[in-house]
């Protein structure tokens, strides 16, 4: 099936302005009458309910920790994009697109790329008056700082608390409609399933993590704003309970699922200390703008104390590689050599997984206060977690998964191919094509759920007539019926092992075969051997307790299993896209220098996957890319 | 880097099913475990065994492992979150502890925060707090543009200050009385520093102060027990602030 994307045509300046006039409006006096579920309360559905509960309809939210403060987008630091082009550094809406499409490497669609431009200055604005403390300098202005991927300023930020801070404001917000009753907010609550009624999404089926109960919710629209899934490799920067099981649970129900493939490694983490380690954490990118990467050229070097390596025997790898970005290599360019560099047996601290980020040279030209004003905070997390002194002595970091540009497919309107279900911020495919900047994540989900959603949900809205299906509907009971005997399933199994050593085996195979470099040797074994774990998961997990009650080994089983079917079309979409593009990188598919060599006339289009259950071969369909405005070209670094 | 020393540590932990069970301690046993475990991978390690064993393991809140979502929350030696400067639970790492060390793990406790099971309490309460008033009531579009609102660095670092609450509840938890004086004159103080929070300064100050007492939270007879207990080093000024708006919010 060839899809459709439905963007507006026409001038792309006037096409998201002339599409919201287009658009029908629900009546006022109407929206109280619609019931909408919004599964997510981080940035992008946080935003979407307090809009949509504004705006005076009936919403359901929900999200698995205690409160919607929690969300991952709590954790995100470095800042969040604006065209605003406060510093007239030469900025504006087309140059902010131009910057997202290239750096995605032309693998997202125009129209949603010029809209999210446009409306990121309206994001900012809206969170000054939520009351979120940006940095400002002493004449009370906006400060901006500069990002990788750009030439302009554009950068907003709250210390290296952005994400927290605009979290903060959308909840702020949304406690407000809470509290005007117009949001209902369901904590402790984790979607197994979406209800879909003759092929429309008309609710979904939740459990109560606290008592184990399961519960149906009907309403005329189902929102997913549940975040990414790059915990399909275990370790990874997101948080412990992040996963993908509400958008796997919609994939199972037919909606397609856009660009798996396409997941972001991050260069600068603090590398895995052990076998026991549970998650990995972030260093935020500024920081290679004072330190330099290096390994030992030798091999016999490796295990010695870094301020014993000569300066001759050591190699500043990315500076010999990319003379004219050097250590500010974009991400998946750095992540690439760091790897390369392990695996050619140069790499340090434990297990040889780690490379140096040096910071003795910036210290002798700009002293250690300098250093200490500008990132402070994250040598303090270093030293927390390692337990090192980054002033005297180089850090160690190693790439880490981070992001996932992949996600539900949707149409401009934010509406998956199932009608009735919408899908929001990272859970999306959207805007980030291959690759996603520093900075931009933030502006997508804050986009979608205060500036997209309100007007696009009301165009659908019109064509339903509202309440027409109850939970007492029988697909509401049957999926009841199957979230319960799959419960039951994990809990009857009783078999070995445990639910974490299943996710660990997982993650190994995702990260060594399905990671920085990818061959079809490496995910042709990944396909033969993941099936393997799930089979084994089935029969040998060992789930206790009970499903009545508080059980976080039956949450995590969820997720695992969500993972091990899903891992299998990620890795199966890498293997169909026969060209390395962005974060996906095929060895067989470099150019002499060893970059990415991309496929333009055979893979400009987004890879929509159907899934037709575990032993069937998933169907492919392709929404093919069209670049008027920014036109093709190679991206290049050097 | 010492991977091959390993410490065996006994741990007497808080364990109750439900909010009407009156719950115990048990001991257990962590063993292999080396400098570099976070305290919560510890508590993994002893969970993965108590697994294999057939036994509940036990359950507690936590979810970035990265000290910002505010989730983890455990009462180790008697002070919440461990006790150590600015570190939550998920930041504390093994390296503080010894060989043969005993550890007590509580959850938090606190009039206001009923226990769901184990580790793991209720604090929903906090989000009624904000509920109560902790927003400006701005719409979605139609504000003005962010340069058109100037705050000078100094107040907007201020606010930042008070904005750093990750929403724990280890000020509660740390409190004799089990107050949340410094959870809400972090927010009230945070709006009231900023131009924007002005408008609505006198309603939100008495109508979070007074869902503060409906929640069950304690009074504050200035302990400051909070301040030592907050993982962010929220001040404790800023309960002063909340107090000063509040007396001005009488005679509004
Ligand atoms: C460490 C880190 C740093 C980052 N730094 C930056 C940065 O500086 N700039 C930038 O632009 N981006 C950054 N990012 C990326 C950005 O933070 C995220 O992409 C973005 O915040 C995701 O927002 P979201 O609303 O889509 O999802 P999330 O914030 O992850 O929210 C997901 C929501 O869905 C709920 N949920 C999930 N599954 C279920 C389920 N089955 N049932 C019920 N509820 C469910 C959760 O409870 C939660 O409420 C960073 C990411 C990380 C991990
Ligand atoms: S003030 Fe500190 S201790 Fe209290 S909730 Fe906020 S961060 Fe936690
Ligand atoms: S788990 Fe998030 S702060 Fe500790």
């Amino acid at each position: 099936m060839i899809l459709d994307g439905k963007c507006p045509t026409g001038p792309i300046e006037k096409s998201w302005d002339k599409h919201r006039f287009d658009l029908k409006l629900v009546n006022p006096a109407n929206k109280r009458k619609y019931n909408i579920i919004m599964v997510g309360t981080g940035l992008a559905g946080g935003a979407a309910a307090a809009s949509l509960g504004e705006l005076g309809y009936n919403v359901k939210a929900f999200c698995y920790q205690d409160s919607p403060r929690r969300a991952h987008s709590i954790a995100a630091q470095g800042g969040i994009n604006a065209a605003k082009n406060y510093p007239s550094d030469g900025d504006s809406i087309l140059r902010l697109m131009y910057d997202t499409i290239k750096g995605g490497d032309f693998r997202a669609r125009e129209a949603d790329v010029w809209r999210l431009s446009q409306v990121s200055n309206n994001i900012i604005d809206q969170c000054v008056a939520q009351g979120v403390p940006f940095a400002r300098d002493y004449a009370g202005y906006l400060d901006n700082r500069s990002f990788g991927g750009a030439q302009v300023s554009r950068t907003f930020y709250s210390r290296g608390l952005t994400g927290q801070q605009l979290l903060l404001g959308a909840y702020s917000a949304l406690s407000r409609q809470i509290k005007a009753g117009s949001v209902k907010m369901y904590t402790r609550r984790e979607m197994l399933d979406l209800v879909v009624v003759d092929g429309v999404a008309r609710g979904i089926t939740v459990r109560n993590l606290v008592t184990g109960e399961i519960e149906s919710h009907a309403a005329d629209a189902v929102c997913l704003a549940s975040g990414g899934y790059v915990n399909v490799f275990y370790l990874s920067t997101n948080a412990k309970g992040c996963s993908v099981t509400a958008n796997w649970s919609a994939a199972k129900k037919g909606a397609f699922f856009a660009n798996p493939c396409y997941t972001q490694i991050h260069p600068t983490c603090i590398p895995q200390a052990g076998e026991y380690q549970s998650k990995l954490t972030l260093m935020s990118e500024s920081l290679r703008n004072d330190g330099r990467i290096w390994v030992p050229k030798k091999k016999e070097d490796c295990g010695k104390h870094p301020g014993e390596v000569a300066e001759a025997d050591r190699d500043y790898y990315l500076e010999r590689k990319y003379p004219s970005f050097g250590n500010l290599a974009p991400r998946d360019i750095s992540s690439r050599s760091a790897k390369e560099a392990c695996d050619d047996g140069r790499g340090v601290g434990p297990g040889g997984r780690g490379v140096y980020l040096d910071f003795e040279e910036s210290i002798k030209r700009l002293s250690e206060d300098t250093i200490r004003e500008r990132y402070g905070n994250l040598f303090e997390m270093y030293e927390k977690i390692t337990d090192e002194n980054g002033y005297k002595r180089p850090m160690r970091i190693y790439p880490a998964p981070h992001y996932a540009m992949g996600g539900l497919w949707v149409d401009y309107n934010l509406m998956s191919n199932i009608p009735g279900l919408f899908v929001l911020g990272e859970a999306n495919f959207s805007v980030h094509g291959a690759n996603r900047l520093g900075a931009s994540a933030l502006m997508q989900g804050l986009s979608d759920g205060y500036f997209v959603i309100p007007y696009t949900i009301g165009g659908y809205l019109v064509t339903v007539k509202p309440g027409s299906v109850k939970n007492d509907h029988p697909e509401f009971k049957k999926s009841v019926e199957d979230v319960k005997t799959r419960t039951n399933k994990f809990l009857n199994i009783n078999g070995k092992k445990t639910v974490t050593e299943f996710h660990r085996e997982l993650g190994k195979v995702m990260w060594n075969n399905v990671g920085m470099a990818r061959s079809k040797e490496s995910l042709t074994e990944a396909l033969k051997v993941i099936p393997q774990i799930r089979e084994d998961f089935w029969k040998n997990v060992k789930v206790g307790g009970s499903g009545t009650d508080l059980n976080q080994q039956l949450e995590n089983a969820g997720r695992v299993a969500d993972f091990l079917e899903f891992g299998e079309l990620l890795t199966r979409d890498a293997l169909h896209r026969e060209e390395s593009c962005g974060g996906h990188f095929r060895t067989e598919h470099q150019l002499p220098d060893g970059e990415a060599k991309r496929n333009d006339a055979d893979f400009s289009y987004v890879g929509a996957w159907e899934f037709k259950g575990n032993d069937k071969e998933p169907e492919l369909h392709k929404e093919p890319l069209k670049f008027e405005t920014i036109h093709l070209a190679v991206r290049s670094y050097k | 880097m010492s991977d091959h020393k390993t410490m065996t540590l006994t741990l007497i932990v808080w364990r109750q099913k439900n909010a009407s069970d009156p719950g115990k301690f048990e001991t257990y046993t962590a063993k292999n475990i080396t400098e570099h475990h976070s305290f919560l991978e510890m508590l993994d390690c002893v969970n993965e065994d108590l697994i294999h064993a057939g036994k509940e393991p036990i359950v507690f809140d936590h979810d970035c492992r990265e000290g910002i979502c505010g989730m983890c929350s455990q009462v180790i030696n008697g002070a919440p979150h461990g006790g150590q400067d600015r570190t939550t639970v998920c930041q504390l790492h093994m390296r503080k502890f010894k060989d043969g060390d005993t550890i007590y793990i509580e959850p938090w406790r606190a009039r206001a925060f009923p226990i769901i099971k184990d580790l793991i309490v209720d604090r929903a309460a906090l989000d009624t707090i904000i509920q109560a008033g902790g927003y400006t009531s701005c719409h979605t579009g139609g504000v003005p543009d962010g340069n058109a609102i100037l705050i000078p660095k100094p107040i907007a670092e201020e606010a930042t200050d008070a904005a750093e609450c990750i929403g724990c509840g280890a000020c509660v938890a740390g409190c004799p009385n089990g107050a949340a004086m410094l959870f809400t004159g972090a927010k009230v103080s945070q709006l009231a520093l900023l131009p924007q929070g002005r408008a609505e300064a006198v309603a939100r100050v008495k109508n979070m102060t007074n869902a503060m007492i409906e929640c069950g939270f304690g009074n504050c007879s200035n302990h400051y027990e909070c301040m030592a207990a907050c993982p962010k080093g929220v001040n404790v000024k800023f309960i002063a602030r909340m107090n000063r708006e509040f007396i001005k919010a009488q005679f509004a």
